[in-house]
């Protein structure tokens, strides 16, 4: 019977309550649901990964040559570790597609006679693959056939190794070698103007001229044997085989981007859940505390009745256990559901053949036990503080609170405050603990806007970067062979051309004691007009005379310093190894590379004046006219577009980046509306009286929510740019932790990203505000008057 | 019930005025037609068993509750039906209130709870003199936390009187103190009507109270039950209960 009383006031209570819990229940929900999120991405991913690498027996080493001989197979074979191996013959070609006049390059890999290889072998989704017989079949990648909507039978013309053919696509697939398709160059995939295709090893091997040779290994190692050891074989059963070097697949160009896009995933699983919680946590305590406090009486009467401490303690803690399972079920719903989206979303991007929608029930156990554990130990003091209170005290009213003159009034004497004035100042002093956290829940929710958008117009700086001042050349040309310079004459001459400058890409290892990275070393012509490097300021650096210049990420790595000496072996033509001195620290945030002067680099790589990169600038009039001669020259090996990549930055960035910004904004929004209509409701019950008295003395209904919306308006200003700073804060926590090879986000918080996040809280607050206002007009003033406080 | 001799227009009159409020699931007839007239200057103390309508009279006198039906006229102008802003502006501009439990803004000093009032009246005493009326002079900036009961009464009784309001309207201001607390409350707010010519209501269950009164008005279930004038009005110093 006794229980069953309590259990109805505590229904009621909640149902009355329902607006304030619902809101503290919003945040415990966002902080899970952003967790749940970016876990239930993270572990589908991961999971969908490497089930997909185990069946398709995705290479644990690769090695690329110039030409070796098949029969040297058996030997390479044999190579302690080595449980599988596949030979192949990667090529590039020049598509042309009907109906899209822009350039098209393709990667090409051989398909063995018999079928599938036995290491990296293909996903297909539709049709077969490439007869051995005919050699103008193709398979080709999901992404491509999806941009150019071709399907079985469909052809098109291609360039390979010079000579123009048909392709007739037999297969559309995917491979586990593939699963992030950038093109050479590129940062972000291009799906229209880059493709892999997959073609019968005879037919390759002939437009190749590489019949019983190979150009391309991939192996796999069996589990618990050293991949160094099989490294430093095959570098050294390759080496007169042109190898540039056998790479680890943590190396792999696929596999090392998916590992830095997991790696990110983790972060945001951690940072913004605990922010939330952290909130929800406060506004729990304030919102216990607060109730506990108006119900002294009716405890100390439970308690005369003979409820036990544990039986009142208990009645309140399952008001906070209500709110919190309340917050788990919309957070781990939403959760799932955002997560799901999520891996649809970049399923997008990652070639993967399905995904696998996977969340271990530990993880699920686990946040339920933090959010269940946050709740109590939110309302814990104010639980502890409620059964505790001896009934005869409690019976008392508590006594009017005490107030002082704060040091700030003193202050602001001369600013001869208003009495409501004062009133506001003096709540807001009264309990400084509260009105910091208060503060801090605001600041909070700004920071957590700051933190979701600042890295909008830290990419954008980066793609300015990038393109405006450090690439300004509309097309690159990549040569098939390096070439003498006095090649740049003919294109310079191209109708349409303005103007073109050369300069040299090559393989290359830097070492520096025990650190070593395998990276591009390019080479700058003198009084290069379309190609800069430039410092963290970004202003232009010259290039030297000699040396090398590294970007300061790739010198962190390295841990060198300018004026150390790096060894560089360079990984192709004759191979040399140089000790350059380090020139310079540049500062990029795409991409690792060093810069060189580029005669200085032919004359330190020996092979004489040459360049295997065109950059140009073109007549906007006459684009088409330039793709078709540089798609029909044989010396040119693939064309890409500074358009075409800004295209597809941004078109990237507005289905990812902005995407998730919206999820983080809108979940401030929440934080902001919970902690501020909280405090506003809660000041509201502490203040009725107070405000019903000058309602009576006269006191317009304006002149009272002056009173309680100014306190807001305060906590607003402290907490927004408060909410700034820690804001910015996160930010540089996040931008240092994210830093990869392939991005280096410059921390760029723009007065737009700050502009944005205090009008988010701003809204909210206002919202709140306006319930307020309109519960402070229907406040009973009589009835006020009548009760003792 | 009408008035004999009217030596002025009245403050206030009332007019059949009833008062019925729904509690739970019943009726509640508060008033039952109450005629009444208030004149400029008197000290009138209305006696009343608990539950006989007498606050609710004062509420609706004092603009904080509105009739069911009948007439109040303040000065002439009437009262019924008036709209939430007017209410406000009457109290604010005519009426001052002290309550049974004071009622005083806890965040505010005596002087500061004073001058809540002053800032918006419009021509006000200055917050120091209402307050050495009331004998608080030497307490100006305590904060009521740190008053006694019948300290913050008279606090409650200053902020009242400084906006020399037209009428006083005091709802069982002694009703929390002990005896000889409230004879000083009394006190304060006799010396007030005196000094400022306030018309000033009392309402109270305490019968003793009504010897400082120029007229007594007795209330009992919802309708005006007697009225008597006192001959001399008693120093409240006098009174005991």
């Amino acid at each position: 019977m006794a229980r069953s009383v309590l259990h109805t006031k505590l229904r009621r209570e909640i149902w009355q309550m329902r607006g304030q819990l619902l809101a503290i229940a919003l945040v415990i929900a966002g902080g899970i649901a952003v967790c749940l999120m970016s876990l239930v991405n993270l572990e589908s991913l991961t999971a969908t990964r490497d089930r997909y690498y185990a069946e398709r027996q995705f290479a644990a080493v690769f090695v690329q040559v110039k030409r070796a001989p098949r029969h040297r197979l058996p030997t390479l074979a044999a190579i302690p570790g080595v449980t599988a191996l596949s030979a192949r013959i990667e090529a590039t070609a020049k598509l042309t597609l009907p109906g899209f006049d822009e350039p098209v390059s393709a990667h090409l890999v051989s398909v063995p006679p018999e079928g599938q290889p036995s290491v990296n072998q293909l996903y297909l989704r539709q049709g077969r693959l490439p007869d051995p017989a005919r050699d103008s079949e193709v398979a080709i990648i999901g992404s491509f056939a999806e941009a150019h909507h071709l399907g079985l039978d469909d052809t098109f013309s291609a360039i390979i190794h010079g000579r123009q053919q048909t392709l007739t696509v037999v297969g559309v697939v995917e491979s586990p070698e593939f699963i992030y398709v950038i093109p050479p160059g590129g940062m972000l995939p291009d799906y229209q103007r880059y493709g892999v295709l997959w073609m019968g090893e005879d037919a390759l091997a002939s437009a190749m001229d590489l019949r019983g040779a190979f150009n391309s290994l991939v192996l796999q190692v069996a589990p618990g044997q050293p991949v160094e050891d099989v490294i430093d074989r095959l570098d050294r059963e390759l080496d007169r085989y042109g190898s540039t070097g056998a790479i680890a697949r943590a190396d792999q160009f696929s596999h090392r981007f998916l590992s830095d896009e997991l790696k990110q995933l983790r972060i945001m699983a951690i940072i913004f859940p605990t922010i939330f919680m952290g909130v929800a946590m406060f506004l729990l305590n304030v919102v216990v505390s607060r109730l506990i406090s108006t119900q002294r009486e009716v405890v100390a009467i439970l308690k005369a009745f003979g409820y036990s401490n544990r039986q009142i303690g208990w009645h309140y803690s399952q008001l906070v256990l209500v709110i919190a399972l309340t917050g788990l079920g919309i957070g781990i719903t939403t959760g799932l559901w955002l997560g799901h989206w999520l891996g649809e979303l970049y399923m997008d991007y990652y070639r993967f053949p399905t995904l696998l929608f996977r969340i271990q029930p530990g993880w699920l156990a686990l946040l339920a036990a933090i959010s269940l554990a946050v709740a109590l130990l939110g309302g814990w003091r104010s639980i502890r503080r409620a059964a505790a209170l001896p009934p005869a005290e409690a019976m008392q009213p508590e006594g009017p609170a005490r107030y002082h003159v704060t040091l700030a009034e003193r202050l602001l004497r001369w600013a001869r405050l208003r009495q409501p004035s004062h009133m506001i100042v003096r709540q807001l002093t009264r309990r400084p603990g509260r009105t910091a956290l208060s503060a801090l829940g605001i600041a909070m929710a700004t920071a957590i806007v700051v933190v979701g958008n600042f890295q909008f117009s830290s990419v954008s700086l980066m793609v300015y970067t990038q393109f405006a001042r450090v690439q300004k050349q509309d097309i690159t040309a990549t040569l098939v062979e390096p070439a003498n310079p006095s090649a740049l004459y003919a294109l310079a001459r191209q109708p349409g051309v303005r103007y073109a400058e050369g300069r040299r890409i090559v393989s290359v290892e830097l070492v520096n004691g025990h650190r070593r990275w395998r990276t591009a070393l390019t080479g700058l012509p003198e009084g290069a007009r379309l190609q800069f490097v430039v410092n963290a300021a970004l202003e232009d650096v010259d290039i030297p005379t000699a040396g090398v210049l590294l970007t300061d990420f790739l010198a962190r790595a390295l841990a060198v310093h300018p004026g150390d000496t790096l060894t560089v072996r360079v990984l192709e033509g004759r191979r040399p190894v140089l000790h350059l001195p380090v020139s310079g620290i540049t500062s990029e945030f795409l991409g690792v590379s060093a810069t060189m002067n580029l005669a200085a680099m032919n004359r330190a790589v020996g092979d004489g004046p040459r360049v295997n990169q065109a950059l140009m600038t073109v007549d906007p009039m006459q684009t088409d006219a330039v793709y078709r001669k540089l798609r029909d020259t044989p010396g040119v090996m693939a064309t890409t577009l500074r358009q075409a990549m800004l295209n597809s930055f941004f078109d990237t960035l507005a289905r990812t980046f902005l995407t998730y910004t919206f999820i983080i904004s809108l979940l401030g929004g929440i934080i902001a509306f919970g902690v501020i209509y909280n405090t506003a409701r809660i000041s509201l019950a502490e203040r009725g009286r107070d405000l019903a008295s000058l309602r009576v003395l006269g006191y317009s209904h304006h002149e009272v929510s002056h009173i309680l919306l100014g306190e807001l308006a305060l906590l607003l200003l402290i907490g927004i740019p408060l909410g700034w700073g820690i804001g910015w804060a996160l930010a540089q926590g996040i931008v240092t932790a994210m830093q990869t090879e392939l991005f280096r986000v410059p921390l760029i918080i723009t007065t737009h990203t700050l502009a944005l996040a205090a009008s988010v809280v701003i809204a909210s607050a206002l919202a709140s505000g306006a319930v307020t206002w309109w519960r402070l007009r229907t406040l009973d003033l009589v009835a006020v008057l009548k009760t003792r406080e | 019930m009408a008035p004999g001799v009217t030596p002025a227009q009245p403050v206030f009159e009332t007019v059949a005025l009833t008062k019925i409020y729904p509690q739970g699931d019943v009726l509640v007839h508060a008033l039952r037609g109450v005629d009444l007239a208030l004149f400029p200057g008197e000290l009138v103390v209305m006696l009343g068993a608990s539950g006989s309508g007498k606050s609710t009279l004062l509420n609706i006198l004092g603009g904080l509750d509105t009739a069911t039906s009948g007439q109040v006229r303040y000065q002439g102008t009437d009262l019924t039906g008036a709209s939430d802003r007017a209410l406000t502006r009457y109290r604010r501009d005519y009426v001052g209130f002290v309550f049974q439990f004071y009622n005083l803004i806890p965040s505010l000093t005596a002087r500061e709870n004073v001058m809540a009032v002053t800032e918006i009246a419009r021509e006000p005493m200055a917050p120091e003199a209402a307050l050495d009326l009331v004998g608080l002079a030497a307490r100006m900036d305590h904060f009521p936390a740190q008053l006694s009961g019948g300290e913050q009464q008279r606090v409650a009784i200053a902020r009242a009187i400084s906006k020399r309001p037209n009428v006083l309207l005091c709802d069982e201001p002694t009703g929390a103190l002990d005896s000889a607390t409230g004879i000083l409350v009394l006190e304060a707010l006799a010396r007030a009507n005196r000094e400022t010519g306030t018309t000033t209501v009392i309402i109270t269950h305490n019968a003793s109270i009504a010897q400082m009164a120029d007229r007594v008005i007795t209330l009992s279930d919802g309708l005006i039950s007697g009225e008597r004038r006192n001959p001399v009005r008693q120093d409240p110093v006098t009174l005991s209960w």
